[in-house]
């Protein structure tokens, strides 16, 4: 990693945050939930991490421990995507059917 | 040139998560936000694919298994869990995406432990805080959402015996809490210096495990929305770092809009408070070390009485709170309210504490799970000028929210907006006993002439008093 690499991710970083604090501003509370539910899958963005160190893992000779443990790291961010997503996606239709009958 | 190529797919990705974030907060667009949440999610793994294919190849054994493995667990979960258990089932995934994060920085380090030469420089230094802050962040998230988790629930049954999730927290806990964290910081330093130490790997891995529990374990009651929200902030600051460990531009963005709308959402949930974070994690809520003394007693009321005042009731509202979601009597109480619509032409809604229950939005999910109409949940900034002209207020398992001491400006729950309850012509209290709520504050509302205490579990209570409704 570069000087110019290392700065350019932190300005990321940073214009990231900043970004977040003003995408959010009133939700009503029916919301508070699904939310949670639906940023907590996108945190399992860590998935492209551990699929990168899986293959690399694996590439580098025989599955060693580095390769199981990124293998852990896919299954779980798996299950926090595909569950966070399914969750919330079940909860808003819940709550989107109600508003839609009356 | 296609690195190129490579580098517009996650800006893609990135572009929808924004897209998706932001329409989840507004109640028409958030199934749309949703799906286009997990849009982006497919775009950055088909992207990284594509990525590791045009650079070196797939070893697809481990990375397909895994896919297949996690996205059907995942799948089956979320179809399995019934809508009361919903809660839980966000802190586990919640801890999982914590521990993903914490597991990729591990395999970093694993892999230079057992060989894969060092980066040097600068590079070293980037990589091996990254790992340690990563792995801080996402071991701290993972044990932490375990215990929220089983705090939600209540307990865990272990060989047949059921154990309360326990809240405990002496003052001594704080400045330990804080010599942990300066731990930890204290062992990436030295990691960066010897990276191919595994003991001081191990050492941040329990440290950090440690640290999410004492932060936990002292928090209960109406702090617990806070502390599950701010937990879902820090597993999207624990992606961000692992995306500067493998230096990837979406896990960078991707982890800090998480981190960053995550933390708005705790400041919501402290703002209903009148709490600082700060106090939340740090001062732990009237204690359960120092419950005031009861002197005062008050008879119990039977359902036949309460039925009665509610004949000729035309207007009443329901403030259920984390009792409801303990009994899990949401159908009754819907029952209840279509009972007296019908019946006596009530007009009924309910008052929503934003702090009731355990998690932001709480009552909110257990009601519509229920079937109770969208319209009739009204926030309490709206529904509290309304309590003069209510006949009765049924409160179901709520207490500090309906305290009218937080008014007074004294004791624990001082400035702690709530719900005003006691303005109501009567009031119908149903709860297990006088005992304090998690504050510790005596409850001035059951003691007041116009109120009327039904003693016992919620499910129970509400179906005696909808037959009692029935049969008058």
């Amino acid at each position: 990693m570069t000087p110019e690499l290392l700065i350019g991710s932190i300005t990321l970083f940073v214009m990231a945050i900043f970004l977040g604090f003003e995408l959010i501003t009133k939700v009503p509370p029916t919301l508070h939930t699904p939310l949670m539910s639906g940023a907590n899958a996108i945190s399992g963005i860590s998935i492209v991490g551990a699929l990168f160190g899986a293959n690399v893992a694996y590439a580098g000779g025989d599955t060693a421990i580095s390769g199981i443990l990124a293998f852990v790291a896919v299954v779980l961010a798996m299950i926090n995507v595909v569950g966070g997503f399914a969750v919330t996606n079940r909860m808003l239709n819940m709550i989107a059917g109600k508003r839609r009958r009356v | 040139m296609f690195a190129d190529w490579v580098s517009i797919g996650y800006l893609v990705s990135a572009a929808l998560f924004i897209l998706g974030l932001k329409k989840l907060g507004h109640p028409r667009t958030a199934p749309r936000g949703n799906q286009l949440g997990a849009l982006g999610m497919l775009v950055a793994v088909l992207t990284t694919i594509a990525d590791m294919q045009l650079s070196g190849g797939i070893y697809w054994i481990l990375i397909g298994s895994g896919i297949l493995l996690g996205g059907a667990i995942g799948y089956w979960m979320a179809v399995k869990v019934e809508m009361t258990g919903m809660p839980e089932m966000v802190a586990l995934f919640n801890g999982f995406g914590g521990a993903a994060s914490a597991l990729v920085a591990m395999s970093e380090s694993m892999k230079y432990i057992e060989g894969t030469s060092l980066p040097q420089g600068l590079e070293l230094w980037v990589v091996m805080i990254a790992v340690g802050l990563s792995a801080l962040v996402g071991w701290m998230t993972l044990t932490g959402s375990l215990l929220a988790m089983y705090k939600l629930k209540g307990g865990i049954s272990v060989f047949g015996k059921w154990i309360r999730t326990p809240t405990w927290g002496p003052k001594w806990l704080n400045p330990v809490k804080v010599m942990l964290f300066f731990g930890v910081l204290t062992l990436i330093v030295m990691a960066v210096k010897d990276p191919l130490n595994s003991d001081i790997l191990w050492a941040i891995i329990g440290i950090s495990c440690l640290l999410g529990i004492v932060l936990v374990l002292p928090i209960g009651g109406a702090d617990m929305p806070v502390v599950v929200s701010l937990l879902n902030s820090l597993s999207g600051i624990a992606a961000a770092f692992t995306g500067f460990i493998i230096g990837n531009s979406v896990l960078i963005v991707a982890g800090s809009l998480v981190g960053a709308s995550g933390l708005i959402l705790t400041f919501i949930m402290c703002k209903a408070m009148n709490r600082r974070l700060i106090d939340v994690l740090f001062k732990s809520f009237g204690g359960t070390s120092d419950k005031a003394e009861l002197t005062r007693t008050k008879v119990g009321s039977d359902v036949e009485e309460v039925a009665m005042i509610l004949d000729g009731a035309q207007r009443v509202i329901i403030i259920p709170g984390y009792g409801m979601a303990v009994s899990q009597c949401q159908h009754q109480v819907k029952e209840f309210a279509d009972l007296i619509s019908e019946k006596y032409d009530t007009e009924v809604s309910y008052a929503i504490h934003p702090v009731a229950g355990r998690m932001p939005g709480h009552m909110n999910v257990l009601l519509a799970e229920a079937n109770v109409p969208y319209e009739q949940l009204i926030e309490m900034d709206e529904i509290n000028s309304e309590f003069p002209n209510c006949d009765v207020a049924l409160i179901v398992g709520a207490n500090d929210t309906t305290n009218p001491a937080a008014r007074s400006g004294e004791g624990p729950l001082a400035g702690m907006p709530i719900i005003d309850a006691d303005l109501a012509r009567s009031i119908v209290i149903i709860k297990r006993s006088l005992s304090v709520g998690y504050a510790g504050v005596d409850n001035d509302l059951f003691y007041m002439d116009k109120t009327m205490m039904l003693f016992g579990d919620g499910k129970l209570m509400m179906s005696k008093l909808n037959n009692a409704i029935k049969e008058s």
